[in-house]
């Protein structure tokens, strides 16, 4: 304030006034926030079917550990991602239990940031660590040790319509190539029916378009980067690979498709509005499970489609881990062992039905004869989606990073996301393919160079 | 003429429905089953449910309910003392340098509140207040205050002069001089100003997005679970929109005349 | 509150000075005024400084031990970004559309309201109603029950197949916008229209003037005011558009309908890169502040706000 100020006399004033103003601010952190109190565990989890069937039956947990209640951030993917790395990477610990995935586990365990679950585990009798399936184990896994603990797993794999297939007089190969699939899209794709040729993700979202999009590339003979760390995606079979899968979704894709992420397309698919989808192996308990699905029983399942390498797919697991500052760590570690025991899968299937059971993670779970029956059309496909998902598998040239549908370095959160935008804009028509990749590629350069900077 | 007024009022009903014809439809999808709610075309009659409503109070909305109801009046409590006593400096009791804290409190409304987010992030961590129905009222606060002080002051400016001047000389402290003299004939223009208050703080969205999880989501954050489009949820929406949106609308439209003249600062003062 | 008391009565206070006639010392007439003053200075100032400090380093939240010194880096960073151009402009888009569509509407609305008729109240009560919803909901109920592709009523009504928000993003988050602030300028404008005098109005009419005329020539002068006002209030609140945006289209397809502060926004939280999306914070904080000095000066002489200083 330019005002000639009285300064003698203005200095007590002020002084006292922010003292007021510090006892009120002061006074406001003392009363806390409503409702705490007691032992409360705060859960951020995405909001996917199996994640909501264990938020409806967590009244269980609440009853065998009185004094602990839950409480649920359930989020879309996206938006529990920006909210969980946020309060992680602060240490802010409004989380107690956060649902992360095997991208995020190994680098956050290297950064200090999560609890080592190894002691927890091994302590807890009948929880039984070596039940998980290997890959997925090992991709949770930092020097040895969980640090997550997975309540899914999956690969990636394709849901057709038996019925309309025999409708068209069109049979599905086991191994299905691209080609083919891209073929099948242009003669199911029935507009006036509104049933899609094929669903595809375009929302963006390193998690959600690029999934499946890297997938494609992968196979097409693409990668994001070579093994000196120069960004490839403008290299021809990156630029072939995208062109495809834009054409493909524009051509025959789903209605919407610049905004369909793994909800919208189940729930078109479910809805009977396509005849493919291409997407994560857990879709199968929500296409045939009665109570979201219009289509149950009349789906068949076959392994990712291919290019130039002899399987596709991606390795991912939404698993929960606990934030280093964690306060109420074995109530939480309760939680977690909760969630993801054996005896968690038991009550789904009886509660909800086998179907809905959080499939892709522990091996014994496909030895439930319930489990193997309800789902002997998409059991063994998954369990060799996700056995297949190993990177000299999937794709066809080396490359410096771990992960297959994502690019495992901090960095590719930011560089994901706004390479699907591009990818997004291009599927929505608002760019051509090649605009839309001349711009990533830019952004790929950049933290590439960080990465040669730094070897 | 009269075939002509008839018209015309008839076209203005014509209007006024169709403008507010999504809220009609909000109603309408709030009352109704998930499977009425996605038809082709759009079913206007169905059988009405209240399953819906139940529905939203199964996902837990009463503590965010409460949480918004606890920060939206404290806050605009706190808009209240801190901002009668700057209008009244502002208006009645002028000096050197108001012209500039005037422009000043009306230049912070006009910062994007986006800028300061990370830092606000980290500072209400550090104090913890992260996830604390308090960093909400303390930012609400801040953030409608310059408003409040704005409409506060032309509301004063109505006050006779004379009045204060009288009562100065007789001596009367600060405190009494607002109560007594300046408060009676302001008060419907405060309570004009609580009411935009209310207004804003019950629907702001991006503090309560980024700096609440579990314990003091408002009923925005409550909404917001609503942005997937998993399953089928419009009816459920409609009705969580309706009931959140209850609380302020009631006011609003038993306040109506409040609203206008505070929009109108007072009639431009 | 205490704080008018604080200032310790001194000698110097009982001199007869031009201002102590009208009571008190400048400090102690100043003093109601600090408590809101220095809160807001507290609460608006500080964590924009912090930003400033941020904006020089480069510093990805995920990267630990990333956090250093970078100069203007940033800064040149930004401005070569294609996409911050296109967020600049979106929002100015957004802001002049909207401000303009939802004042023409506005005035249209008012003068349909500014007559007595039936069910006059209703039709109020009614037109004020979107800008009492919560605008997360509104954002949300467009999305899904008018713009759906499928079950949408835009889709019934019209015909066809759009898919709106992906093919005009920024056109439907701004329909919302313009819907949800469309009663704010109905309502301010009102109470200008019945704010003019019905004498003049009259005068007009026995002098000849038409409709028209009147309008033109006598009640849009008066108006000019409230119409500043409802255009620079509308500014301040529609420049900082998030809800729509983040609800509706999360700034897409691709970056289709992406304003400042969503984008600010998904650089820090979805990008983590603190340094850069501070840089982003400064810049549009430096335009802002540059756009509001000039609104600012034309508020001050519409109002006349030195008229309470004299």
């Amino acid at each position: 304030m330019p005002t000639p100020l009285g300064r003698r006399r203005g200095k007590p004033t002020i002084a006292v006034l922010l003292s007021t103003l510090l006892l009120f601010v002061t006074g406001c952190a003392g009363a806390g926030a409503i409702g705490a109190g007691g032992q409360t565990l705060v859960i951020a989890i995405v909001a996917n079917p199996q994640m909501n069937d264990a938020i409806a039956l967590s009244d269980r947990f609440e009853r065998e550990h009185p004094g602990v209640n839950l409480k649920f951030v359930s989020l879309p993917e996206n938006q529990a991602r920006a909210k969980i790395t946020a309060s992680t990477a602060t240490e802010g610990g409004e989380f107690d239990v956060v649902m992360i995935s095997n991208y995020e586990t190994p680098q956050w365990a290297a950064n200090g940031w999560l609890e080592n679950l190894q002691p927890y585990i091994d302590a807890s009798e009948g929880y039984d660590g070596d039940d998980f399936i290997p890959s997925i184990r090992e991709s949770l896994s930092y020097q040895g040790s969980m640090y997550a603990v997975p309540f899914y797993g999956e690969s990636s794999f394709l849901a057709y319509r038996e019925d309309l297939f025999q409708q068209a007089g069109l049979t599905m190969p086991e191994r299905p190539t691209w080609q083919q699939i891209a073929d099948f899209a242009a003669k199911l794709d029935d507009k006036e029916n509104g049933i899609a040729g094929i669903c595809l993700r375009g929302k963006p979202g390193w998690g959600e378009s690029l999934a499946p999009f890297t997938t494609v590339v992968n196979t097409f003979g693409g990668r994001w980067f070579d093994e000196d760390w120069n960004a490839q995606l403008t290299s021809p079979e990156f630029t072939e690979a995208a062109n495809f899968y834009v054409n493909l979704v524009r051509e025959h894709g789903e209605v919407g498709a610049s905004s369909a992420g793994f909800s919208e397309c189940g729930n078109r698919y479910g809805q009977g509005q396509a005849a493919m989808w291409y997407d994560a192996t857990v879709m199968a308990g929500t296409n045939e499970d009665p109570a979201s699905s219009k289509v149950v029983g009349k789906s068949g399942y076959v392994a990712a489609p291919v290019s130039t390498t002899d399987a596709s797919g991606w390795l991912y697991s939404w698993s929960l881990a606990m934030p280093k500052v964690t306060e109420h760590k074995q109530a939480a570690w309760d939680f977690m062992r909760w969630m993801t025991d054996k005896q968690f899968v038991q009550l789904v299937g009886e509660e909800f039905g086998w179907n809905r059971v959080p499939p892709g993670c522990r091996q014994s779970t496909y030895e439930i004869p319930e489990y193997a029956e309800a789902a002997r059309a998409y059991a063994q496909p998954t369990l060799d989606g996700i056995r297949d998902a190993r990177q000299e598998k999937v794709m066809a040239e080396p490359v410096p990073y771990p992960g297959m549908q994502f690019v495992g370095i901090p960095e590719f959160q930011d560089l994901g996301t706004r390479v699907s935008q591009q990818l997004s804009a291009a599927i929505a028509g608002q760019k051509s393919v090649e605009e839309a990749l001349q711009q990533s590629q830019e952004y790929a350069e950049t933290v590439g160079k960080a990465y040669q900077e730094t070897r | 003429m009269r075939l002509g007024r008839i018209s015309l009022t008839a076209f203005t009903w014509l209007v006024a429905i169709l403008f507010v014809f999504p809220l009609i439809w909000m109603v309408l999808t709030a009352f109704k089953q998930e499977a009425d709610a996605y038809t082709d075309p759009p079913r206007l009659f169905f059988t009405p449910t209240l399953d819906q409503f139940a529905g939203v109070f199964e996902r837990g909305f009463l503590p965010y309910l409460a949480n918004s109801g606890f920060v939206t009046i404290v806050s605009t409590i706190a808009v209240l003392v801190l901002g009668i006593p700057a209008a009244y400096a502002l208006s009645l009791a002028p000096v050197k340098g108001t012209k500039n804290a005037l422009g000043f409190f009306l230049s912070t409304k006009m910062l994007p509140i986006v800028a300061a987010i990370i830092p606000l992030y980290v500072i209400s961590q550090n104090v913890q207040l992260l996830d604390n129905v308090w960093a909400l009222i303390i930012l609400y606060t801040a953030m409608n205050l310059p408003l409040a002080v704005w409409m506060m002051r032309s509301f004063f400016l109505e006050v006779p002069k004379e009045m204060i001047e009288a009562a100065r000389v007789d001596g009367a402290t600060l405190p009494t001089l607002l109560s007594r003299i300046v408060l009676p004939v302001v008060a419907p223009g405060i309570a004009a100003t609580a009411l935009i208050c209310v207004i804003f703080s019950w629907t702001e969205f991006f503090y309560a997005i980024n700096l609440t999880a579990a314990r003091a989501g408002t009923v925005p954050v409550f909404l917001s679970g609503f942005i997937t489009s998993e399953g089928l949820y419009w009816a459920q929406l409609s009705a969580a929109a309706l009931l959140a949106s209850l609380p302020v609308m009631i006011v609003g439209w038993i306040a109506q005349n409040h609203l206008v003249r505070g929009l109108s600062m007072g009639a431009v003062k | 509150m205490t704080t008018t008391t604080a200032a310790p009565p001194s000698a110097s206070e009982t001199a007869p000075r031009p201002q102590g006639r009208r009571g008190g010392s400048p400090w102690k007439r100043r003093a109601p005024l600090l408590p809101a003053l220095i809160f807001v200075i507290a609460v608006t100032q500080i964590p924009f400084l912090v930003t400033v400090f941020y904006s020089f380093q480069s510093w990805n939240l995920v990267r630990p031990g990333s956090q250093h010194f970078v100069g203007f880096q940033n800064y040149i960073d930004v401005f070569a970004d294609s996409q911050f151009r296109g967020a600049m402009l979106n929002t100015v888009v957004l802001t002049v559309v909207c401000v303009f569509v939802s004042m023409l509407l506005g005035l249209g609305l008012a003068l349909l309201l500014d007559r007595k008729f039936i069910g006059r109240g209703v039709v109020r009560t009614l037109i004020i109603t979107p800008f009492l919803i919560l605008p997360a909901a509104g954002a949300l109920l467009w999305k899904t029950t008018m713009f759906d592709p499928v079950y949408g009523l835009l889709n019934f009504v019209f015909g066809g197949e759009t898919d709106w928000l992906s093919e005009f993003p920024l056109a439907s988050v701004m329909t919302q916008v313009i819907w949800q602030w469309t009663p704010f300028m109905t309502l301010l404008i009102l109470a200008g229209l019945q704010a003019q005098s019905k004498e003049v109005l009259e005068a007009a009419q026995v002098d000849g003037a038409g409709r028209g005329r009147t309008f033109l020539y006598i009640t849009l002068p008066q108006l000019s005011r409230y119409l500043q006002l409802a255009a620079l209030l509308g500014a301040i609140y529609i420049v900082n558009s998030f809800d729509a945006i983040y609800l509706m289209t999360q700034g897409g397809p691709g970056t289709a309908s992406t304003n400042l502060p969503f984008y600010i926004y998904q650089r820090a939280f979805e990008g983590f890169d603190v340094g850069q999306s501070s840089a982003m914070g400064v810049i549009v904080v430096v335009l802002t502040l540059i756009v509001a000095t000039f609104a600012l000066r034309l508020m001050f002489r519409t109002f006349d706000v030195s008229g309470g200083v004299k």
